[in-house]
């Protein structure tokens, strides 16, 4: 029992030695090389040399060295961490999905992960943190976390080229590793809905404004100098009457826009024939086609298309795509109205497609007919009755009924609008 | 140590820049005295600069790449203490125009014009950070952009004074706040050409683009 424990305690004993003397190898190779110069020089006797050389191996193995303990502490707080042992800080770096950073005790760039990479390019390993992100306050959150201050978060907004808004935390990376990170939280999104909603206010009341500044005006005209112009009376109650029309209309299309707004997710399950009610809305814009000359070219299959929906909505998305049609495609002279049944996405679809051939929507513009109160060319839409919130309806209530709307179109040769709609 | 410097007043001229266009457009007083009160941090740092520059030249004397890049600093810091002082007359402008309400699409322009100034100056600065000199051709094209951007408003805001003689105090107040932003961006321009001196040790080669046209617009009364 006792010469087992000695026999133990012996091969430990030796392990540390044979340990101390490998890491000491090129201090003592050193000191070896030394002494033999020494010895050699001074015209000193061997064995001199030989008994230094001893004492200084002799000082090596029994010196006890802190590096030991540290190496020893390292492999136990990696055996302890069990499946994490194999994972690189790298791995877990690229498994956040929001930018990061790691930085050195100068600022230096160490890492950054994939999506911080698509965000801030360029961004070169190397390269100072503080040259990259100069907004004052990130400055100062630099700074602070360096100086081993608790970490802290700020906002912080690039307003160029993109607008994005950004909450920043900036934390050291463990104990004493000169390390920080410093993670990118993207708030644009809820910041950008913010700004709508505000902008939204600012159009509406802007555009009741101006019908409202023109009938005012008349009324003062009225009431003073055209007093007593019969002829002039007569022409201005014509505009002032066009104008309140104007309101009215605006005031209606908003209404049934707030009125989608709130219960955006309620589905209603009528059943609705497409032929029938694309048939019949185009007949009822049948007056307003042979005012602007044009003519519907319908290519309607001969049997039903059924779609699960509200009927009153559906007929709002076609009355709205026609009547585009025919304000903004009077050079045209036709309208196609198409309806199909297709396979594009993974169900079938009913679609119907609205071509008109007038003077078609420019590339830059397509993305957002579709937002309220956008206008490609707001002189041709005031003239034309427009409100700007036409489209906007169209698309509301297609996510509704779970359908979808694409715009095609070339400058010059028209615009095709097509809705897509489950069959059902 | 420099390099963080500059890139200090960087970010400061930057946000300069962006907040005095933003408290023209929304008409706010305090964010423009803010914005006047935070010219002195460039000043400072110019000074800072410069003292600095100067010792390490007397005390280094530096060779080459260490050379330009000290002289580059000097110039660099000097330009963005430049677009600091037109930021703060941009905000100063603030008050003159705030009374009288000018048609917003004025506005609209003036703040795409500071942002294309602003995306100009933000690349330039990104550029020094990442000494990536490769791209700088951007700088001309969007010098381009904003030069004709400011004509096309320098001609918009005389015609509208032309229309009505009331509009010309407040009109030319933004007259000049257009302007400084244009130079905003030719000082851009400026430190563009720096940050390639301070890399390559060469000119960039002349081919300065085009400057604005405004001095040769006339609006027939």
């Amino acid at each position: 029992m006792v010469d087992a424990t000695r026999a133990k305690t012996g091969r430990r004993m030796a392990a540390l030695a044979r340990a101390r003397l490998y890491s000491a190898r090129w201090p003592l190779m050193a000191a070896a090389a030394a002494i033999l110069a020494v010895g050699v020089l001074a015209g000193g006797r061997l064995w001199h040399s030989v008994l230094a050389m001893f004492f200084v191996v002799i000082v090596a193995v029994l010196a006890p060295r802190r590096a030991f303990r540290r190496d020893e502490e390292t492999s136990a707080a990696i055996s302890h961490a069990g499946d994490m042992a194999g994972m690189s800080a790298l791995d877990l770096a690229a498994a956040v999905p929001d930018p990061l950073i790691i930085f050195d005790r100068n600022g230096s760039t160490v890492h950054a992960n994939q999506a911080a990479l698509s965000a801030f390019e360029p961004l070169p390993t190397g390269s100072l943190m503080q040259l990259k992100f100069r907004a004052p306050e990130i400055q100062q959150l630099f700074l602070d976390v360096r100086e081993g201050k608790p970490a802290a978060v700020v906002d912080y907004a690039e307003k160029v080229p993109i607008e994005r808004v950004y909450r920043v935390a900036a934390m050291p990376v463990g104990e004493n590793t000169g390390l920080f990170a410093v993670l990118f939280k993207d708030q644009s999104e809820s910041r950008r809905i913010d700004r709508m909603r505000a902008d939204f206010i600012a159009n509406a009341s802007h555009e009741l404004r101006t019908p409202l500044a023109s009938i005012s005006g008349f009324i003062e005209t009225l009431r003073g100098p055209a007093r007593n112009d019969e002829k002039a009376r007569e022409n201005f109650l014509q505009i002032m009457q066009t104008q309140t029309e104007r309101m009215a209309r605006l005031i209606d299309d908003l209404l049934s826009l707030s009125r989608l707004e709130m219960r955006p997710h309620v589905k209603s399950a009528g059943r609705v024939d497409l032929v029938q009610l694309v048939g019949s809305v185009a007949d009822s814009l049948n007056p307003l086609a042979k005012e602007s000359g044009l003519v519907f070219d319908k290519t309607f299959p001969d049997h039903a298309v059924e779609v699960s929906g509200n009927r009153d909505e559906l007929i709002q998305v076609f009355e709205n795509l026609l009547e585009n049609a025919c304000k903004y495609g009077q050079s045209g002279k036709r309208v196609e109205v198409a309806i199909e049944e297709t396979m594009v996405g993974p169900r079938p679809e009913a679609a119907v497609t609205v071509r008109d051939f007038g003077p078609g929507i420019a590339e830059e513009h397509i993305p957002r007919v579709t937002e309220r109160f956008y206008r490609v060319d707001v002189e041709t839409s005031r003239s034309q009755k427009g409100t700007g919130l036409g489209l906007a309806i169209v698309k509301h209530i297609l996510t509704r009924h779970d359908g979808r709307l694409t715009i095609k179109s070339e400058v010059g040769k028209g615009a095709a609008f097509t809705v897509y709609l489950p069959l059902r | 140590m420099l390099g963080n410097r500059i890139a200090a007043m960087g970010g400061h001229a930057e946000r300069m820049v962006e907040q005095a266009v933003a408290a023209l457009i929304n008409s706010d007083v305090d964010l423009a005295q803010k914005v006047i009160a935070d010219d002195v941090v460039l000043d400072e740092g110019q000074r800072w600069i410069d003292d600095r520059a100067i010792v390490l030249i007397a005390k280094r004397q530096p060779m080459a790449d260490d050379l330009r890049e000290i002289v580059g600093t000097i110039r660099i810091s000097a330009d963005l203490e430049r677009v600091g002082d037109l930021g703060k007359n941009i905000a100063k402008r603030v008050v003159a125009v705030v009374d009288a309400r000018q048609p917003i699409r004025f506005f609209r322009g003036l703040e795409a014009l500071s942002n294309l100034a602003l995306t100009q100056l933000k690349q330039v600065l990104d550029v020094y950070a990442s000494r990536g000199v490769d791209g700088i051709g951007f700088v001309r094209d969007r010098d381009e952009e904003i030069d004709a951007m400011y004509t096309s408003l320098f001609r918009e805001l005389l015609t509208y004074m032309m229309e009505d003689p009331r509009n010309i105090s407040s009109c030319t107040h933004l007259l000049f706040c257009a302007k400084n932003i244009e130079r905003i961006g030719d000082h851009a321009t400026n430190i563009a050409e720096t940050v390639y001196y301070i890399v390559t040790g060469e000119q960039m080669p002349i081919e300065r683009p085009k400057e604005d046209k405004s001095h040769k617009v006339v609006v027939e009364g």
